[in-house]
């Protein structure tokens, strides 16, 4: 006799465990194929790509396999229909020789991809930064309000009636009230109607008539009496503001592209740039960015400009400066916004406008600047020679000594598209509290 | 009920009951027993929906398994494939354990679910029985206790040393398990449960009575002069008892940084895979007998009357879907189905048996005509794998049947040349190649642990002999080597020997890497 035991109720996610664990390898995996990626150049895809294919390095489950394209081999094939001995065939594409013992699962298994979307990506692309200081601690009135639904009120404006709830409201009382429908009313009226056009009555139905007249009447008083939809039934969608922390933050970026900046300086400019503009619109809802372009004069444009028009000139950077000071006073009141800066530059300035910009920077913006990253975009060859020395170009020498001042300052180096990254991270990598530095 | 017990049917239209299914039981089991003369151990059969199926998939078919991600990642692979509609799930699944345990899909109608009772409950049964490599090599007995043992044991590390740590040497350990079975020396008995616990204890007594002071000590070996210390090497290598073609074997016992604990996890792996060795290299006799089973006895049912015409059409319909082999030039060919082969051959000894032809007579002088197909096949069953059972009994007949031909494939020529085909000349060729071909021992690369530097480098040698020139594919043997490396503490390096002239083919080494 065999023991039969019915299984199914058994819990079903045996493997819910190890399924898990997959999928947290994966995102690992994910994580560091994603930086990988940006190292090797292609920050502008990170936005573009949809999806990251499940690297195989991390998920995959080595073991000594016989290589294909080498020794001899023997095959028994099923089903010959016309071979004899000593016939010659050329080599089958993909083996059908192969005979399934690894053309089955094995690589189908390793083809296995894992899509993740834009928002996935950008997501483990952007985990743990964000901006520093983000709240200014004397600005109440900047406190924003957003319109929040909760639920339903008994008062409110029109526009806001719910009607659905509203004509269940109505509908309830109707059948609790007993008002009378519509086509009990015209049933009695049909009756009357068919009465009526008798020509001549006995006396019964004379008297059904009248019954009939005044139960018709009483209906239609019952009917005006309770009213199809009455103000108790009407229900509003209310709203509740719901304060927002202030967040008001403007991001000043500031480029050269001058003359001096070649190819390769306004590339990893950009790039830099472009990294940032995802990271900012991705993290902050409501950030204001302005860009700033400067040769000889700085201007500023849109978003389209900066990232791809061309111009060329000489190089005064105080004037990117003084066109942030002037955009700050005329639309982003400090004690209103909190403001940051990234400027990226070659470094490259005309001869005593320098330490005017250091001047700029330490007697203005700094007093109004919540954070201001410098990137100097240097030859590949120089980085040996600085290294982390504080010699260097003008600007870079005269922003050491605002840096060695001002603590919400912070400058660096940036020769490779591979730098752009880490150097991202490190300006913008959460910190654990306010002013850390220094 | 009344007209069915009058009719003799076992079961009626399509659904099924447990009184249906114990029916069906019990005459599947009168057949079975009595008239083949099967041996099986006790049943127990679990009915399981589909998700419960992918999960046993997803855990290489036992009912109790560790936790590990790339378990999950099976899942997911075949949950994918699954729902795409691209495969389709197994009807059953078996397990060799005692109570033998038989996954049943509630899908199944209620004939096919006499069909995978017939398969897996006596075909695979018995042969997990008899077949004298299970006997051997498994332990159907203590399995599962060992099994709730291993997951449990797992879990503990977990807790205790955390995830990574202890992902890290399955991972490592895993890639190795092809590289964890003795071949041709037959493993140690499963210990019982009171011993494992009793080693469990000590180690726990060990570890707590462990005092740090002990290691500040110095070691005596480090005033010892050289030549005792060579001598003491060299002893430790016949210790050692190299080579060694087990490799999780020799680093479980001989790893220079491996913890107990860790240990403990590889030999757990080890044992798994060990316990998996059989099953591979009797795929086609072992789904063979199965299938010639459950033909049989299907068809004695049958002839009962017990069985109706329309659930017998729908039997005949999955069983030859089940033996169907394409041809090699056909798009659905994978290889040759063992359910095909197998089913093919038993039939093909069950023919011989009773009608033997003339060429039958000259090539099976043994068993042609003897008239006692049972017996026969009770005895290949019993006393084969896959290799010699190819050996012994793939008639002519049979290579004609299948029109097999032999193809011989050098990576140095441009072209591939047929050597032998179905004929006079190439019977023998085509049976010893297809035997060769199910062995799974000449299959595998040949790889085994020569030497150990314990002297200078700590260098772990590995010898691999290489049969007709395969070589190893690069990336995969450089990253199995990194879990080698992993596993040992230092450096591993492995050298290629042509098994035929002893010519160094390649060296590689993790120090490269």
């Amino acid at each position: 006799m065999a023991n039969f035991i019915d299984r199914r109720l058994n819990p079903k996610d045996k493997s819910l465990g190890n399924r898990q664990r997959f999928l947290n390898r994966a995102r690992e995996e994910l994580k560091r194929a994603i930086k990988e990626q940006v190292k090797s150049d292609r920050i502008a895809d990170v936005d573009a790509a949809h999806g990251v294919p499940m690297p195989k390095r991390g998920a995959g489950e080595p073991t000594f396999q016989p290589a294909s394209g080498s020794g001899a081999r023997e095959y028994i094939l099923p089903g010959n229909k016309e071979y004899m001995a000593g016939d010659k065939l050329s080599r089958p594409q993909g083996g059908a020789g192969g005979s399934g013992k690894g053309a089955g699962r094995g690589e189908s298994e390793d083809d296995f991809q894992f899509i993740l979307s834009r928002e996935e990506v950008l997501d483990l692309f952007f985990e743990d930064l964000e901006l520093p200081d983000m709240v200014k601690l004397n600005l109440k009135e900047t406190v924003t309000y957003k319109p929040h639904r909760v639920g339903f009120s008994t008062a409110g404006t029109p526009t806001n009636i719910n009607v659905g709830r509203t004509m269940r409201n109505s509908f309830g009382r109707r059948i609790a009230l007993q008002r009378p429908s519509e086509a009990a009313v015209k049933a009695i009226a049909d009756k009357i109607a068919i009465l009526e056009a008798e020509p001549n009555l006995s006396a019964q139905e004379r008297r059904r008539l009248q019954a009939l007249r005044e139960e018709l009447e009483q209906l239609e008083r019952r009917r005006r009496r309770i009213s199809y939809v009455d103000p108790v039934d009407i229900r509003f969608n209310r709203f509740e503001r719901q304060p927002l922390p202030n967040a008001s933050a403007v991001m000043f970026c500031l480029m050269d592209v001058s003359a001096s900046m070649g190819e390769r300086e306004k590339d990893l400019a950009k790039r830099f740039f472009v990294l940032l503009h995802l990271f900012l619109t991705r993290r902050y809802e409501r950030i204001d960015i302005v860009f700033i372009r400067h040769t000889d004069e700085a201007r500023e444009v849109d978003e389209e400009t900066f990232f791809y028009s061309k111009q060329s000139g000489g190089t005064v950077v105080s004037t990117a400066l003084e066109e942030m000071l002037r955009v700050i006073e005329e639309r982003y009141p400090a004690h209103l916004w909190n403001i940051y800066a990234a400027q990226a530059s070659d470094g490259d300035n005309i001869s005593g406008d320098s330490e005017r910009c250091a001047a700029l920077l330490r007697d203005h913006l700094m007093r109004l600047c919540q954070y201001y990253a410098y990137v100097e975009i240097i030859d590949e060859r120089e980085t040996e020679i600085f290294g982390a020395t504080d010699n260097g170009t003008s600007l870079w020498r005269a922003y050491r000594t605002v840096d060695g001042e001002v603590p919400n300052f912070q400058m660096t180096r940036i020769s490779r598209p591979a730098d752009i990254y880490p150097v991202f991270r490190k300006l913008f990598t959460r910190q654990p509290a306010m002013r850390t530095r220094k | 009920m009344a007209r069915r017990s009058s009719s003799g049917l076992l079961f009626d239209g399509s659904d099924w009951n447990f009184t249906t299914l114990s029916r069906a039981y019990d005459a599947i089991e009168t057949v079975a027993l009595d008239e083949m003369g099967l041996d099986v151990y006790p049943n127990q059969l679990e009915i399981i929906s589909s998700e419960q199926m992918l999960d046993a998939y997803s855990s290489v078919g036992m009912p109790l398994m560790y936790q590990h991600w790339s378990f999950g990642k099976r899942f997911i692979f075949e949950d994918h494939l699954y729902r795409k509609g691209q495969r389709g799930l197994a009807y059953e699944l078996v397990i060799n354990s005692n109570p033998c345990i038989t996954y049943l899909m509630e899908e199944n109608t209620m004939a096919m679910q006499a069909l995978v009772t017939a398969h897996a409950a006596f075909g695979h049964n018995h042969f997990f029985k008899n077949n004298y490599l299970f006997r051997q090599w498994t332990d159907a007995g203590s399995i599962l206790s060992y099994m709730d043992f291993a997951k449990k044991y797992i879990a503990k590390c977990e807790e205790r040393h955390g995830l990574r740590a202890v992902e890290a040497i399955l991972d490592s350990a895993h890639a190795l398990m092809d590289q964890g079975v003795f071949r041709y020396r037959r493993p140690p008995r499963l210990s019982s449960e009171k011993v494992r616990e009793r080693a469990r204890e000590r180690l726990e007594y060990e570890e707590q009575t462990y005092s740090d002071l002990w290691r500040t000590l110095p070691l005596a070996t480090e005033n010892r002069n050289p030549e005792e210390a060579e001598r003491d090497a060299s002893e430790r290598k016949k210790v050692l008892n190299l080579p060694e073609e087990n490799l999780l074997y020799f680093l479980e016992k001989h790893s220079l940084i491996l913890d107990p604990w860790q240990r403990e996890l590889l030999r757990i792996v080890r044992v798994i895979a060990q316990y998996f060795y059989p099953q591979r290299q009797t795929k086609v006799m072992n789904e063979g007998c199965a299938t010639f089973v459950h033909y049989t006895i299907i068809n004695r049912l049958f002839d009962q009357g017990r069985i109706s015409e329309g659930a017998m059409l729908e039997l005949l319909k999955s069983h030859s879907n089940v033996v169907f082999q394409p041809a090699f030039d056909d798009s659905r060919f994978p290889g040759i189905n063992p359910y095909a082969l197998g089913f093919a051959m038993m039939q093909d000894i069950e023919r011989m048996c009773m009608e033997p032809t003339a060429e039958d007579r000259d090539w099976f002088p043994s068993f042609a005509g003897n008239g006692d197909w049972q017996g026969t096949l009770l005895d290949a069953w019993a006393n084969h794998r896959d290799e010699s059972f190819m050996l012994q009994y793939l008639s002519p007949a049979m290579i004609r049947k299948f029109r097999l031909f032999l193809l011989s494939d050098r990576a140095t020529d441009s072209y591939c040349e047929v050597s032998a085909i179905h004929n006079e000349r190439g019977y023998s060729r085509i049976r010893s190649a297809l035997a060769h071909s199910y062995d799974v021992g000449a299959r595998q690369p040949d790889i085994q642990v020569i030497d150990v530097d314990l002297l200078g480098d700590r260098q772990l040698r590995l010898q691999h002999n290489v049969k007709n020139g395969i070589l190893l594919e690069e990336s995969t043997r450089d990253a199995t080597l990194g879990h080698i490396r992993h596993l040992w503490g230092y450096d591993v390096s492995l050298s290629g020997v042509d098994a035929g002239t002893g010519a160094a083919l390649y060296e590689c080494s993790t120090a490269q890497l």
